[in-house]
């Protein structure tokens, strides 16, 4: 069934028709051409793929897009504001927290709900919170500390 | 890399391939000394292009310095993650004497670039390096000379530094290189080339680097190959075998056919689904009714190892001295062991993608590939062009591991373009991943070794069976040794029931594995420490400093396993990088799980290009092999594949992260060898080791399942009430 949708993207209003059951991650990718959000496991195992809804993670190869409708999402190529990144943007770079960089917009955005509610979370809750997303290069242990800087820059008042 | 100029997502006539060679050239330009000419018109780099032997000689096919003065770096090199995106662009940078934000690496192009065999075996440093070095020297030569003529100053009076030409007795006279050439190519070369710099006056390479590809890729700017979006580009999903070697009986196509503007194509064995969206086309690919054929199942993950031996070829001799009879005829004490190996997945993030574009008789192809000239002439051949009209652009590649050095999603996407006109993308899914991925082979390793009185190794006999040659020569000093091998981990041997291939350091994990526990089983019949024992049995210095220095950092003193305290050493040789590895860990008894929690690696790899590079690359060696370690293991039946996705392929997660530790042992005179390997190489034998020292159970076969590691258990504590 086709349906028109509402949401705002990135902080623009959008509006598309399409049916309702169709993958955001799909959406995002091929309509939208934002491609900074990855298809990797496409079946939710592995967060290449998660985007905020609301300020949720929610894996987009799971998520269908009439969920969006009247809905706040934000993609990777959103959280950057005005050409200021965000400071876990900036952390990743600090620290080297990535290689391949498959994984890593969906390392950030989750780490970004995690710091949301959770402005400063312990070592173990970064790894229960990260459990989820997986690196295949290795870069967990340059994640969390970026994870933990960004933390710190952020109770600084820095949030972008 | 500046995809603006690079990289055109939207068009491929950046550049137009010219064909004039040397002769032609000459009659349009002159014979001057020195000349001019704009980049696509390069003879040089044409010539270089055909030469498809090593790397080229003229300076030109690796580097063009920019009207505004950046420097772009080209190489037929890919960037997976390893990090020579910064690495070779320090090399340049250090050698031509600009600063490192000027240098733009353009990668993997093969109308770019030259050319290359492909991104593997930790070879890009130690074999691009050197040329790439050279060609830099030469340049920034040359560059002196046209600046002396420019100033009317003896050459031996200038200086270059950041990409600039001064006089070294009055910095107010100079010139830049952007001014020397103007953005064109330098047609002047030396005849007798100039040295590059020693390493002491380095001052880029050498010194930790942060990633030059960061800022792209927490942005989602960086491109892969499925980011890729052309006008008109339909994306594909291709009719699959359920099982390796079944057979197509019949096909129903009607109900996919109802979907709103899809395309079907079927050309002998090639039945695919297309559409402008991705998942319409997977809609489409759930509707095709097919029956298969299928092949009778004749071994699994339980009986390849009986398999395997079966069906192995003949033996070569990888190496042997001595007189293996002398040696056990020495020997007081004899060790036999069988170490076993299960089937490995690559498991890259990205997924093999592909994009290829047909216009007239060109056709430009965006590949996550290893291999991108091997590509091209392989899309040549399946289009019928001829190479130099196929252009493959290479992305970021998002892992490759060994696992994307074939290309067949990229024959499938040529193929699709070519039938349907359109421009086509194929991107695997999970389970295609898991279905044809070329996995590193099942193998099995046979060891006979022998102690004297005294504590030394006086003979050694190994056989391995799908392992190869790298990592399996005795480094230890054994007077009486040889080394066979049937079957290397490469090429589509029968013996296999799919495909196999190269894996982050090929056979090496499975080699060091054997060797480092049969050293551990030795050192305990020794009433030796490991460590003890290693030193004792070793002559060669660079591999007693690195177990020296992963000793001190290390920081406990090691006892005869077992000593409950769960410690563990292996070393490698990596060609010619030396490394050792000592690991902590515990082990829960009831559970059969094995928790790493310290991972020390101390690492001598000759000149260090990028040392935090370095540390990165060990860092993920060590969490990457855990995975082959504990979990990873591919499940079938016959050629059915049975994990199609991470919840049952299981992968190394946060919580498995130990602490680790690396030590990078100075030796710059040496140079620099390979670092993206290496360090995943010892980790079957250390964590084996670590898990004797913390249990007294041997472990011989990997990964260490809690089923295998309770097994180990029973048959240890059988050991112990029968020795009581």
């Amino acid at each position: 069934m086709e349906k028109t949708i509402h949401f705002n993207l990135n902080g623009k209003p959008l509006r598309l028709t399409s049916a309702g059951e169709r993958l955001l991650l799909w959406v995002l990718r091929s309509d939208l051409e934002l491609t900074g959000t990855k298809y990797s496991c496409g079946e939710g195992f592995c967060g290449a793929c998660i985007v905020l809804v609301n300020n949720k993670a929610v894996r987009s190869c799971q998520y269908p897009i009439k969920e969006v409708d009247g809905k706040e999402v934000i993609t990777i190529e959103g959280l950057h504001k005005n050409g200021n990144l965000h400071p876990l943007q900036d952390a990743f770079i600090q620290h080297n927290a990535l290689q391949c960089g498959f994984c890593t917009p969906g390392m950030i955005l989750k780490a970004y709900t995690l710091l949301l509610n959770n402005p400063q979370p312990t070592y173990t809750e970064i790894v229960q919170a990260m459990e989820w997303n997986l690196c295949r290069c290795g870069t967990y242990n340059r994640i969390i500390q970026a994870i933990q800087t960004a933390a710190r820059t952020m109770k600084r008042g820095r949030s972008r | 890399m500046r995809e603006d100029e690079y990289m055109p997502i939207y068009s491929d006539n950046s550049i137009s391939p010219v064909t004039l060679d040397r002769r032609e050239f000459l009659k349009l330009f002159g014979g001057g000394i020195i000349i001019f000419i704009s980049i696509g018109d390069s003879f040089a780099l044409q010539e270089a292009r055909r030469s498809r032997r090593g790397y080229p000689e003229d300076f030109n096919a690796y580097l063009r310095i920019g009207e505004d003065g950046r420097v772009s770096c080209f190489t037929g090199k890919i960037e997976m993650g390893q990090g020579i995106f910064t690495s070779l662009a320090q090399m340049l940078a250090e050698e031509l004497d600009v600063p490192l934000n000027t240098v733009d690496m353009v990668m993997g192009d093969t109308a770019l670039c030259p050319w290359d065999m492909g991104t593997f075996g930790s070879r890009s440093t130690k074999y691009f390096g050197p040329p790439l070095r050279k060609a830099a020297a030469e340049a920034k030569a040359v560059l002196i000379l046209l600046a002396a003529e420019h100033l009317q100053i003896p050459p031996k009076q200038l200086i270059a530094k950041d990409g600039v030409i001064f006089d070294k007795n009055n910095t107010e006279k100079k010139v830049s290189y952007a001014q020397l050439t103007k953005g064109k190519t330098i047609e002047k070369h030396l005849k007798d080339k100039p040295p590059i710099k020693h390493y002491s006056k380095h001052t880029i390479s050498g010194k930790p680097t942060d990633r030059l590809d960061s800022k792209q890729k927490v942005t989602g700017e960086a491109k892969y190959a499925g980011d890729i979006r052309l006008p008109g580009m339909l994306y594909a999903r291709l009719l699959r075998p359920p099982v390796h070697g079944a057979k197509l009986k019949s096909v129903d196509i009607s109900a996919a056919r109802k979907i709103k503007d899809i395309q079907i194509i079927q050309d002998e064995d090639l039945i695919a689904v297309l559409h402008q969206c991705r998942d319409e086309a997977e809609k489409a690919l759930g509707m095709i009714r097919a029956q298969f054929e299928l092949p009778e199942k004749k071994v699994n993950n339980k009986t390849i190892f009986k398999h395997l031996i079966d069906s192995a070829p003949s033996e070569e001799i990888v190496t042997k001295a001595g007189d293996l009879e002398k040696g056990k005829n020495l020997a007081t004490n004899t060790f036999e062991a069988t170490y076993l190996n299960h089937y490995v997945a690559h498991a890259t993030l990205e997924n093999h993608t592909a994009v290829v574009k047909i216009n007239g008789n060109k056709a430009t192809v965006w590949a996550s590939t290893q291999t991108p000239f091997r590509a091209q002439s392989e899309v040549a051949q399946v289009l019928g062009l001829s190479s130099k009209n196929v252009r493959v652009i290479t992305p970021f590649v998002g892992g490759g591991f060994g696992g994307k050095t074939r290309n067949q999603q990229v024959i499938e996407a040529a193929r699709l373009a070519k039938l349907t006109l359109k421009p086509v993308q194929v991107a695997w899914s999970r389970k295609e991943e898991f279905f044809y991925d070329t996995f590193r082979p099942a193998a099995v390793i046979k060891v006979l070794s022998g102690l004297n009185d005294s504590g030394q190794i006086v003979f050694w006999d190994y056989l391995n069976y799908f392992a190869g040659d790298r990592s399996s020569q005795p480094f230890y000093n054994i007077p009486n040794h040889r080394v066979l091998s049937r079957g290397g981990w490469g090429g589509r041997s029968e013996a296999h029931p799919f495909g196999v291939g190269a894996w982050r350091a090929p056979g090496s994990n499975t080699n060091v594995f054997a060797i480092e526990s049969q050293i551990d089983i030795m050192a305990e019949a020794a009433e030796m420490s490991p460590l003890e024992f290693r030193l004792k049995n070793l002559k060669n210095e660079r591999m007693k400093r690195v177990l020296k220095a992963a000793a001190d950092k290390f920081g406990h003193s090691f006892l005869k396993a077992p000593s409950r305290r769960g410690y563990g050493i292996a070393c490698t040789d990596y060609l010619g990088t030396y490394l050792a590895t000592m690991a902590e860990v515990k082990v829960d008894e009831k559970k059969g799980k094995v928790k790493v929690n310290r991972v020390v690696c101390a690492q001598d790899q000759g000149e260090v290009i990028n040392p935090e590079g370095t540390k990165m690359q060990i860092e993920g060696c060590i969490t990457m092999g855990l995975g082959y370690v504990l979990t990873e293991e591919i499940h079938f039946n016959g050629g059915e594949i049975l994990d199609e996705n991470f919840d049952t392929y299981k992968i190394p997660r946060f919580s498995w992260l130990p602490k680790i530790e690396t030590v990078l042992i100075d030796n710059p005179e040496m140079p620099p060898q390979g670092c993206g390997e290496p360090a995943i190489t010892p980790m079957g034998g250390v964590i084996a080791n670590a898990v004797y020292d913390a249990t007294g159970a041997r472990l011989f076969e990997l990964p260490m399942t809690p089923g295998r590691i309770k097994e180990a258990l029973k048959k240890r504590k059988a050991l112990v009430s029968c020795h009581a």
